[in-house]
């Protein structure tokens, strides 16, 4: 039973990494991307590739994964972020299609349907991480959900998560504030995908496997369930969400009653989450924090306008 | 590579008639999408229920009859009860899922729309079961040789109602006084309900004749594809991308984007030698080049937001 | 001296001529009010001006530099600010979170004003340095228009009049020499239009270039020095708030309505 709860709490890890990653994406700037699963995979790939054939550490191929994983979110993101949000979610759909599908086809690299197995576990100074035993595996997860958590946490409460967030209320007054809307949703695009190749890895890590079945629309949409459950604009949320999906999704297990209940009405319990939420409480359970400036009501020694870059015709003070 | 002529048109007719499926499918698409500027996710899993529905009711007369005449009238009946069902689930879910929605941001409708398809498509697998199921022809579907080209009595079918049906809601759209209340829906909802037309009844409406248009695609395609519970997803999904590539909210638009995916799928794969794997591929990646080059697509007229 | 210079700019939709070779001046640190009918293509034009849309011919000019069909955010970059007809607040944000986003072109370091990539990096990096400094401007602008009591509130919740205030300490926010209001006076009445008249006369006060459309004749004839009327799309006249007052050609383009 233990160990049932340690591989329930490793997924819960992972779910809230990829669930931030995409809240990034959609809770704070706006868009709404159907292709989440896509990063994950390309991550998991990225790193189960690496490891496999080339015998590389866990280490590197996890940054790896995640730079590889950004790059796709660029990839995808430069077409389609010219385009308003409903073109945008379809492209987004599309493009995980395609993924999915290159996967399966592109055998000679990702031996296709068969999948990868026999993904060897994590070394960290000689000592192995084994998925299976205990907390090892635990801690490596809680230290990437901890690691993505405070830099989203940093990114957020900073001018670009500001300009995410304004470009998400309203794109044209955005643009009017001097905010490359291209420039910054491609920046969202790119950490939202990044991080969710940092999951993908750790995915191939415990699963010790990846299979290109796994990655399908229905995950980016059971992610997409997580934000939004959760809460748009608020990561506390998007942990939120992954653990109650996740609860739901293994409560038959746990109590263990899982003859009665078909995986139908795991996933009609997730559309019916997704529709009721929409209805009535868009936003989601956690709501966005407001920010607290107080510390920063100190006057500076300047006085005057201390720290900008200046306008057109020296600095306007009123 | 050289193909001779008679290749040629017979790949062209099997294009269009996939086309023709595809042309129905997006017709309900872009209808809505005209009239609520939304894209209903949940399009193609509507076609599936409703074709099942169609599925039961033929098995269920036909019994084990073995009179033509009576199977013929039994897939007719079939047909329209399962249009039917499909259009009253669509006005029910926009009635429950969408209406509620009208005035909230604009993740929340498609995000429900998602939450719906999902629903639906689970729904058909617990109640109809996961195996996929034949649906037998009305008919003696043996091929038909037209000088050197081949075609069966089932491609004639599809290829003569959709025609029908798409010359009928362009009659419908066009000149009729509800196809001019539909009309001027689409361009300004606000001055259309002003000029006394119940909007909320309009939509309903898109929704009834989208949904059965669908349910038609379905009964048509179960006959060589078979009826199971995702069969709406991807050809759901082709069928939006021939919608926007054609424009969507344009109704000529969405027959001109089926039709045109349809033949561009099949010469992908037989002229260009496209690998059967990557044939969902041509159709992503036509939408991909549609959204790049021209959004609002072949017949659509792009819009601006007011300032 | 010339702070902006619109030359022959023309803005043609299908077969809609929305702005029809249109010559436009505004003086720096005057105050220029653009006025018409409805439909004469005003917001059009500051729309073209400002790079929400792009002109079909024609010439924009700020100090002297070409800046014809510039995108918005370079636009606003160069020093040009504008408020919206319909309030384009970022509503879910609260009031002081909307005015820091105005302080998003000039935050950083002074030095990295020209390398934005590297600025935005060194705005992560000394995040609550940056983040001080751009609450402080942010909070004298506050005060500025006296919204000090709904620093915390969400932008959505303020009443119609703070709105307006609120979305015009924003565009400040962004340093500008030339500020387009388009129609701060919709739906205020005589208090606060008289109240937004004095706003208007402290921000041309700091030396801010402004340019207004309004409808409210009379805050257009007493705070402009000049007036250019646009009527389907052309120039229909312009001069100083007398001169338009006793033109027939205005009087008749208005239908001989007063305000």
């Amino acid at each position: 039973m233990i160990d049932f709860l340690s591989l329930l709490v490793i997924y819960i890890g992972i779910y809230a990494i990829l669930s931030m990653s995409l809240n990034l994406i959609v809770g704070y700037t706006g868009l709404l991307s159907l292709c989440h699963a896509a990063f994950l995979a390309v991550g998991a790939y990225t790193t189960a590739i690496l490891m496999v054939n080339y015998h590389m550490s866990f280490w590197w191929s996890i940054l790896l994964a995640g730079i590889v994983a950004g790059l796709f979110g660029l990839l995808i993101g430069l077409p389609t972020l010219r385009l308003s949000g409903d073109y945008l979610a379809i492209a987004t759909l599309g493009f995980g299609q395609i993924v999915q599908n290159v996967i399966i086809n592109w055998d000679s690299l990702t031996r296709g349907p068969m999948g990868i197995p026999n993904v060897p576990m994590p070394t960290l100074f000689g000592l192995t991480i084994n998925p299976f035993v205990k907390w090892e595996f635990l801690i490596l997860v809680g230290f990437f959900v901890a690691l993505t958590f405070l830099v989203f946490r940093h990114l957020t409460r900073s001018r670009l998560g500001r300009a995410l967030e304004a470009i998400r209320e309203d794109e044209i007054a955005a643009a009017t504030m001097g905010i490359s809307t291209f420039k910054y949703k491609s920046v969202a695009f790119a950490l939202g995908s990044f991080f969710a190749g940092i999951a993908g890895s750790l995915w191939a890590a415990y699963n010790q496997s990846v299979f290109p079945g796994t990655f399908d629309f229905n995950l980016s949409v059971l992610i997409l369930c997580m934000v939004v459950l959760g809460g748009l604009g608020t990561h506390w949320g998007s942990v939120l969400g992954a653990v109650i999906i996740v609860l739901a999704s293994e409560l038959p297990r746990l109590v263990g009653i899982t003859d009665i209940i078909s995986p139908q009405f795991k996933q009609i319990l997730f559309g019916l989450i997704l529709v009721v939420m929409m209805i009535f409480r868009p936003s989601g359970l956690l709501t966005r924090r407001k920010p607290d400036f107080g510390r920063y009501a100190r006057l500076s020694p300047a006085g005057t306008n201390a720290g900008g870059t200046g306008a057109g015709a020296g600095t306007v003070q009123p | 590579m050289h193909i001779p002529l008679s290749e040629l048109i017979q790949h062209f007719i099997n294009g269009l008639t996939l086309g023709s499926i595809y042309a129905l499918i997006a017709l309900g698409y872009t209808m809505v999408y005209g009239i609520l500027k939304f894209i209903n996710f949940a399009h193609g899993d509507i076609l599936t229920m409703g074709t099942y529905v169609g599925l039961m009711t033929y098995t269920g007369l036909i019994g084990t009859s073995t009179n033509p005449t009576w199977i013929l009238l039994s897939f007719v009946v079939a047909m329209l009860v399962a249009m039917l069902a499909s259009a009253i689930l669509g006005v029910i879910i926009e009635r429950v899922a969408y209406r509620p929605l009208r005035k909230a941001p604009r993740l929340a409708p498609l995000i429900s729309a998602i939450g719906v398809s999902i629903i639906l498509m689970n729904l058909a697998a617990l109640i109809f079961g996961t195996k996929s199921r034949n649906f037998p022809y009305p008919f003696d579907n043996s091929t038909i040789n037209w000088g050197a080209v081949t075609i069966t009595p089932h491609e004639i079918l599809i290829l003569a109602v959709s025609l029908a049906l798409m010359i009928v809601l362009k009659l419908f759209v066009d000149f009729s006084r509800m196809g001019k209340a539909m009309r001027a829906t689409s361009l300004d909802q606000e001055v259309a309900s002003l000029m006394g037309i119940n909007v909320n009844f309009i939509i309903s409406l898109t929704f009834f004749i989208g949904s059965a248009l669908a349910a038609v695609a379905g009964v048509l395609v179960a006959m060589s594809y078979k009826v199971y519970p995702t069969m709406g997803g991807l050809a759901g999904l082709k069928a939006f991308i021939a919608a926007v590539v054609g424009g969507i909210g344009n109704i000529s638009g969405a027959m001109i984007g089926g039709l045109l995916l349809g033949v561009l799928e099949t010469f992908g794969v037989v002229v260009l030698g496209i690998p059967e794997g990557y044939k969902d591929t041509i159709a992503f990646g036509m939408l991909i080049l549609v959204l790049l080059v021209k959004p609002s697509g072949i017949m659509g007229k792009s819009t601006r937001e007011k300032v | 001296m010339n702070l902006l210079e619109v030359q022959g700019l023309a803005k043609v939709y299908g077969g809609v001529r929305a702005v029809d070779d249109v010559d436009f001046v505004a003086e720096a640190g005057r105050i220029s009010g653009i006025i018409g009918p409805n439909g004469a293509g005003k917001t059009t034009l500051f729309n073209v001006i400002t790079g929400l849309d792009e002109p079909t011919r024609g010439r924009v000019l700020f100090k002297g530099r070409d800046v014809t069909g510039l995108a918005a955010h370079r636009v606003t970059r160069l020093g040009i600010a504008r408020t919206f007809q319909n309030i384009r607040l970022f509503k879910e944000l609260t009031v002081i979170e909307n005015i820091m986003i105005g302080r998003h072109v000039r935050a950083g370091h002074p030095r990295l004003a020209r390398l934005r990539t590297v600025n935005a990096l060194h705005t992560l990096w000394s995040r609550a340095k940056v983040e001080q400094s751009i609450y402080q401007s942010a909070r004298r602008w506050l005060e500025f228009f006296g919204l000090e009591q709904f620093a915390g509130e969400l932008a959505r919740n303020l009443p119609y009049g703070k709105q307006r205030s609120l979305e015009i300490a924003r565009a400040l926010a962004t340093d500008p020499t030339l500020l387009f209001l388009d129609e701060p006076a919709a739906g205020m009445n005589q208090a606060e239009t008289r109240e937004l008249l004095g706003t208007i006369k402290r921000v041309n006060g700091l030396g801010i270039t402004i340019v207004l459309i309004e409808h409210d004749m009379r805050l257009v004839m007493n705070v402009c020095d000049r007036i250019t009327v646009l009527n389907y799309g052309k120039k229909l006249a312009e001069g100083t708030p007398e001169e338009i007052k006793n033109n027939p050609a205005v009087i008749e383009a208005y239908l001989g309505r007063e305000e």
